[in-house]
């Protein structure tokens, strides 16, 4: 196997919340193009882990680089969404009131000045970007329907669809398919990998039918820290896994 | 950028009152059954320059989610910058005769002019500072507040105590503003008699147009894309940050435009009212201005403009027949829209007249039409 560069490196991450330890000593290594499950009891630190890359919680300790050299710990949260790590979150959030034309033409990757946006229209580009993504994420009817009255489902491919619009290197997706039906499950498997041969994901689940779907490396947490690291069969058949799940 | 009915119907509504109790005073004898006392056009011209307020808490609070308890002392500021102006205008003709200092000057003793006096017998200079300080105190507020990301009701709080800041602050005589008594007995603006009715009767058609244009300009701010990343922030602050937004910046530019509009509106009414005094920073008048545009319909600017006349006329009617009534009959009114009317009454006007299931949808694809 060819080595590929490390995209995303968090080394000895500490995070405490008032004695609490969220995160452990966390150490991970994304490579560029990889998708990574990450899987783990509640409380096992993956929506902290997520809240210390994307800016919006700082480590007490330890380091996160992405791509060659920068350090993401120094940085606030718009700076890491400009640099390319966009994050889908748990409770899907879109902006309600928009349609789900407007939800993608916001987040679509440009100038973010308030200059800019008082006095922009949009470019024949834009709109071929913004059908691109609808198509890919099966919005093309919903277009002009208000992201509010979109069913569940809709409303976290339309997360995932501002996400690509972002055009981010590496996409942070916090749970995608809960509370979707098994159909719409499998449908956000296959979007996700389509999704994965131009940009690395890395995804929080619980849902263990998912990740196998998915068949790809696979992260368990537990604690802060990272308990075991492989192929979906190799982590459930680890006994420290089996343990902290099944519990003596 | 496209209007839509009810701004048409506004607009139209606001001119068009305006000119026509112009016409009617200016065109028409003293005795005359058709004839419009003056009084009633500085009515008029002072709901107008409370509308351009209600223009600019709705632009924050309605687009933004910004809830300013503290709007009107932007307007105050506008205000005063206008009141110095015509105090300057005064000249000899102050009870004192001094030529180089206004009365209150000479009544505390004082030799010479304070410096922040200079340049305010200037019309132009006088008009520039009431947009340029309300606009910059809005700037460093919002900088400071918008940056530590005090939102919700502690920004609220923070607006309040700035105007009432404000409020003891300009009550002081030694700040050099006329303390309590504020500035009053104006004789010209740009050379014309303030009392005439004619100066009466331009400054209701400035006014209206005034409002018209600032209704305009906030109209093609929430309809561009910095207009719908207002709403976003509005709603889900902390999600546009990870889209690579800064939510502070976008709430700093409205803010201030808000506070300019503000000033602006602060500064018409001073000449048709006739007086400018501390009173004006008092933290109940910003609140009123927030029940003003609760009760036209958030976020909708028509509304604001609807609720600030309607209101205003309510208080002009109450006051006058039932003095006593008037705070009651406001809380009540403030009560009922909240509980009723969540949209004010341009919610009551949507659902009359819009036969649409979606009233968007349409709009939207002709936008979409019209851009392509």
């Amino acid at each position: 196997m060819i080595e590929r560069d490390t995209l995303l490196y968090l080394d000895g991450v500490t995070v405490s919340f008032d004695g609490f330890r969220a995160l452990n000593a966390l150490s991970l290594r994304l490579n560029e193009g990889e998708m990574r499950a990450v899987i783990g009891p509640n409380g096992a630190g993956k929506t902290t882990m997520m809240d210390v890359i994307t800016g919006k919680t700082r480590p007490d300790s330890g380091q996160v680089v992405f791509g060659k050299d920068t350090d993401l710990t120094k940085l606030d949260e718009p700076k890491i969404a400009s640099l390319g790590i966009g994050r889908k979150f748990q409770k899907p959030t879109v902006f309600e009131p928009h349609t789900v034309w407007d939800n993608l033409l916001l987040a679509l990757a440009g100038d973010r000045s308030p200059r800019f946006s008082l006095f922009a229209r949009e470019t024949a580009a834009e709109k071929r970007q913004i059908e691109s993504i609808l198509e890919t994420t099966r919005l093309t009817d919903q277009r002009y329907r208000r992201s509010a009255d979109l069913s569940h489902g809709q409303k976290q491919w339309l997360e995932i669809g501002m996400l690509l619009a972002q055009e981010p290197q590496l996409l942070l997706v916090d749970e995608p398919v809960a509370g979707m039906t098994d159909a719409e499950t499998e449908q956000t498997a296959v979007l996700l990998r389509e999704i994965n041969q131009t940009r690395s994901v890395v995804v929080v689940e619980h849902d263990m039918a998912f990740v196998r779907a998915l068949g790809v490396k696979v992260t368990v947490l537990h604690e802060g820290s990272v308990l075991s690291e492989g192929s979906i069969d190799f982590v459930s058949d680890d006994p420290k896994v089996i343990e902290v799940y099944l519990g003596r | 950028m496209k209007l839509d009915r009810i701004s048409y119907l506004t607009l139209g509504f606001v001119l068009g009152v305006a000119l026509v109790l112009a016409l009617l005073n200016q065109m028409t004898a003293l005795g005359s059954a058709l004839h419009v006392p003056t009084y009633v056009l500085a009515l008029a011209g002072k709901y107008l320059c409370f509308a351009m307020l209600a223009l600019a808490v709705d632009l924050v609070w309605g687009f933004a989610g910004i809830l300013s308890l503290g709007h009107a002392a932007f307007f105050a500021l506008g205000g005063y910058a206008m009141g110095m102006y015509l105090m300057r205008q005064i000249g000899t003709r102050g009870v004192y005769g001094n030529p180089n200092l206004p009365d209150f000057m000479v009544f505390l003793g004082w030799k010479e002019l304070p410096w922040y006096w200079y340049g305010f017998d200037w019309f132009g200079f006088a008009m520039l500072m009431a947009v340029v300080v309300p606009g910059l105190l809005a700037a460093v507020f919002g900088w400071l507040a918008f940056r530590s990301r005090v939102t919700g009701v502690y920004l609220s709080i923070i607006t309040q105590a700035l105007t009432y800041a404000l409020l003891l602050a300009f009550f002081r005589n030694d700040m050099g503003f006329g303390g309590n008594n504020g500035m009053t007995d104006f004789k010209d603006i740009l050379g014309f008699n303030v009392q005439a009715d004619s100066t009466r009767s331009a400054l209701l058609v400035i006014s209206a147009l005034l409002l018209c244009g600032q209704f305009l300009l906030a109209r093609f701010v929430v309809a561009s894309r910095f207009g719908k990343m207002l709403i976003a922030v509005r709603d889900t602050e902390s999600r546009t940050r990870f889209l690579g937004y800064r939510p502070e910046s976008y709430k700093l530019v409205v803010w201030v435009l808000s506070a300019v509009m503000a000033g602006i509106g602060g500064a018409l009414y001073v000449p048709q009212v006739g007086i400018i005094n501390p009173s004006e920073f008092a933290p109940g008048n910003s609140i009123e201005a927030v029940i003003w545009v609760a009760v036209g319909g958030r976020g909708t600017l028509v509304g604001a403009i609807l609720g600030a006349i309607l209101v205003n006329f309510g208080k002009t009617w109450f006051t006058g027949a039932l003095p006593e009534v008037w705070l009651y009959a406001l809380g009540a009114m403030f009560i009922f829209v909240t509980l009723f009317l969540p949209r004010g009454v341009m919610g009551l006007f949507r659902a009359r007249t819009s036969k649409e299931p979606e009233p968007e949808a349409p709009e939207v694809a002709a936008a979409h039409e019209v851009t392509g």
